[in-house]
């Protein structure tokens, strides 16, 4: 170290080194930047003594404070539960076809439902519950298994054609590709197309409609109403599930579709269950 | 003298093609008995290098062998290690900023392009461009700059340090190919699967040894600074990697491999190792290159040597333990997460020792504020470090945490620290090495830098600012209940409310990204450019 000079801009010294011209000044630690560092030691240690935080040779020290994150999680869901006891023990009880006489409960079980809507069913039916291609619009008045109250909420809990729960609905359209020719299926989705449209072949819908009394008025119903015992839909109301277009229409003939939903009576609470049953029958299209 | 070389340089001939024989061949086989796509690629990918290098060997078998010039300082691979980083940083923006628009509009995951151009493959083909490539290239390149002119000495090992460059870049295509062709072991930052892994070891532990050969040459009494911040980064990320991607092969013959830890332990082995690529990768290699090049470029002493040692091992010491912020409120036990988050606390002001250090070494110098771009480059680089390394410490804390863990946020802090400062910071460098290197006079356009610093500055503010807004909202309406503790929003409820920033996300992106081109064309300039007459070989010369 023997080059050790003052800097002329600063007046610091140096120390001495240089490499490829890099000097570097004897400048101190700065006051603020070595306290701020012994400051947060400081905390770090007192922090570490009030939360869970050293390992020891069986478990860790669990703070002095008695703070876990688990701890915490579980008195929140304890402070929510305790806020809506009665009406949760109401809303179990309660006989759902009457749910709505009952103002409070109904308007607590519509909320609640709403927020498990949003975290469970939205993902399929949209978070404004107006489904997609596939996923029944819970919003219109047309429904598959049943509109009321308790059909929503048998239909919630058991599902559709899944095969975890023994009592979900279940029906399958047989896949007409194998039975009916080409030109029966162009014609048999030319009647369909009829049911709610202006424009169609008149002289192929009516083909059509022999061969929908032969193969599809035992499920679907003679004027194409639709069963909801056997979820069969509607085919007269416009509203589609898979699209009403020809294509569309015809790749349902062919193929069939099986359109599940798991049992949801599996996966949440009884009034979860209730909740979110009220909740969509609310939405608009409830019978 | 000269005879013995000859002999044993043709006996080392004959060995390359040995292996690199061996090499095609066995890549053949794989190639042919390969159980998946990534895996038969990658397998060509290596039988045509290998079978072209043993051509190159066989041709040349018999050449006299021209002894290796000592005493100039090995510019070439640095060359190269300048432009690999600029290439690999406009491939890393273009990517990143295209999937910055297909999260705004998910469109752009084009039917045509699967599975090859969905999200899923891309974003990790972005973030390993960025770092691994961009950023790897540019630690890698100013390293050998910095300890051949800190040490007085030739780069040790000959044309290692060629192959630690060649290698290298290898296994970027292997990564980048394996991305888009599947394969992946999942794990961030650590994506590669094992064989790419086991190649990057043996590159990486060549470029340890260039690095140590050579500072155990060295021709200065004392080890610079810079070279204590490259070596524990080099040690550390060698360290990080060979850990965390501990895995067993399905099969030799695929690509598919399965993690030797499990479930929470799998979990923490990679955010310890995921942290630290930030903390030793990122921050440590890079404080490296703040070390030699601000003070160089502001043509100061550095501020205190004091402060350098005493940041450097508390920085180090405490930034490997910080890792389990990343687990706040997961199957992670409750005092690893504790732990995690009083190291990053005490971190905050051994991280801000290395800013303090940079920007007060422009003590005497600070009007070239006004007249050098380069300078500027630097100064915002080291104040997006300093905001980084704050906002950091703040984001750890547990309770900040569960407001902004999951969130944009989180991708706004990195992109802060990431753009801003390793961006930032890698520009000033080429800025600065590009005519050194070339032997020009200065760089092709002053005002084309300037362009380059206000379009990046502007696209980092974009993105940092529009990140900060949709984290901050997605987390608050994550939370928000009503008044009888029923969550209000929907999951797609915050995508939705998430779109306009997105899109000046993207913008920002598109800012940066031109801002790099600029870059690229003034590089461009200035190479092609006339050389000026009289020019002296860089020739080393002990300062001290």
């Amino acid at each position: 170290m023997a080059d050790r000079k003052v800097d002329s801009e600063t007046g610091v010294e140096t120390t001495g080194h240089n490499w490829d011209g890099i000097e570097e000044l004897n400048n101190p630690l700065p006051r603020w930047w070595l306290w701020t560092l012994y400051l947060c030691i400081i905390w770090g240690v007192g922090y570490s003594i009030a939360y869970p935080a050293w390992p020891m040779i069986s478990g860790a020290t669990t703070g002095v404070l008695g703070w876990s994150t688990r701890g915490n999680v579980a008195q929140d869901i304890k402070e929510h539960e305790g806020q809506n006891a009665e009406l949760v023990a109401a809303l179990v009880q309660t006989d759902m076809d009457t749910l709505s006489d009952n103002a409070d409960l109904n308007r607590y079980a519509i909320a609640r439902g709403g927020a498990v809507f949003r975290a469970q069913c939205s993902q399929c039916h949209g978070s404004g519950a107006a489904g997609a291609t596939g996923y029944p619009n819970l919003l219109d008045n047309d429904w598959l298994w049943g509109g009321e109250i308790a059909q929503i909420a048998y239909t919630v809990r058991h599902g559709i054609r899944n095969d975890t729960d023994d009592d979900a609905h279940w029906s399958q359209m047989p896949a007409f590709g194998d039975q009916l020719e080409k030109d029966e299926i162009a014609a048999t989705v030319e009647y369909v197309v009829s049911l709610s449209n202006t424009e169609f072949d008149a002289a192929l819908a009516a083909t059509g409609s022999e061969l929908f009394a032969e193969n599809c008025a035992s499920c679907h119903g003679d004027a194409a109403l639709g069963d909801q015992d056997q979820g069969a839909p509607n085919l007269a109301d416009a509203i589609w599930l898979y699209g009403g277009d020809r294509e569309s229409l015809t790749y349902t003939i062919v193929n069939a579709r099986f359109g599940v939903m798991p049992a949801w009576g599996q996966r949440l609470s009884e009034e979860d269950v209730r909740a979110v049953s009220a909740y969509v029958h609310a939405l608009g299209g409830g019978e | 003298m000269g005879c013995s070389t000859n002999r044993e340089g043709h006996f080392m001939n004959y060995v390359k093609l040995i292996l690199l024989g061996g090499i095609t061949l066995l890549a053949a086989l794989a190639a042919s008995w390969a159980h998946d796509l990534a895996y038969q690629i990658h397998a060509l990918i290596i039988m045509v290098i290998a079978f072209v290098m043993f051509i190159r060997v066989l041709r040349n078998t018999d050449e006299p062998i021209i002894a290796a010039p000592t005493g100039i300082f090995e510019d070439g691979v640095i060359r190269a290690g300048v432009i690999a980083t600029a290439f690999w940083g406009v491939t890393g923006f273009l990517v990143g900023t295209f999937i910055a628009f297909q999260l705004a509009f998910p469109s752009l995951n084009f039917d045509w392009a699967q599975p090859f151009g969905n999200f899923g493959r891309l974003r990790p083909l972005h973030t390993s461009a960025v770092i691994f490539a961009f950023g790897g290239n540019a630690l890698i390149a100013t390293s050998f700059y910095v300890v051949q002119r800190t040490s007085a000495v030739r780069l040790w090992g000959g044309n290692t340090a060629w192959f630690v460059f060649w290698g290298y870049q290898l296994f970027i295509v292997l990564a980048a190919t394996g991305y888009l062709l599947g394969a992946t072991q999942s794990k961030e930052y650590a994506e590669p699967e094992w064989y790419v892994d086991l190649w990057l070891t043996v590159v990486w532990l060549a470029y340890l040894a260039v690095f140590l050969g050579t500072i155990y040459k060295r021709k200065e009494r004392h080890i610079y600074v810079a070279n204590w911040f490259f070596l524990s980064f080099i040690i550390t990320v060698a360290m990080l990697h060979v850990i965390n991607n501990l895995s067993i092969p399905v099969s030799i013959w695929g690509s598919k491999s399965v993690q030797v830890f499990s479930g929470v332990q799998d979990a923490m082995t990679q955010w310890w190792y995921g942290h630290n690529a930030v903390g030793f990768f990122l921050t440590a290699g890079f404080l490296g290159m703040m070390y030699y090049f601000v003070p160089k470029q502001a043509g100061r002493p550095v501020y205190s040597y004091k402060l350098s040692i005493i940041h450097f091992w508390a920085l180090i010491f405490l930034y490997i333990w910080a890792g389990p912020h990343h687990l706040h409120y997961t199957a992670l036990p409750d005092w690893a997460s504790t732990l995690g988050m009083v190291f990053s606390i005490i971190l905050w002001m051994p991280s801000w020792g290395g800013m303090i250090n940079g920007l007060m070494t422009l003590q005497g110098a600070w009007d070239k504020l006004r007249t050098d771009p380069i300078m500027r480059m630097f100064v915002l680089s080291l104040g997006f470090y300093g905001m980084s390394t704050f906002e950091g410490p703040m984001m750890s804390i547990r309770a900040v945490n569960s407001l902004s863990h999951y969130t944009d946020w989180t991708i706004g802090h990195v992109h802060s620290g990431a753009l801003g400062w390793n961006g930032m910071i890698t520009f000033a460098c080429i800025y600065f090495l590009t005519p050194k290197l070339w032997g020009r006079q200065k760089m092709y356009s002053e005002s084309a830098i300037n362009w380059h610093f206000w379009l990046a500055t502007l696209g980092i503010v974009l993105y940092a600012a529009s990140m900060w807004v949709t984290g901050i909202m997605e987390g608050l309406m994550w939370r928000e209940v009503d008044d009888q503790g029923f969550l209000v929003n929907s999951f797609a409820d915050t995508v939705s409310a998430k779109f306009p920033m997105y899109v000046v996300r993207g913008l920002g992106g598109v800012l940066f990204l031109s801002g790099s081109l600029v870059m690229v064309w003034n590089m461009w300039m200035t190479i092609r450019g006339a050389k000026p007459a009289t020019t002296s070989l860089p020739y080393a010369i002990p300062a001290e």
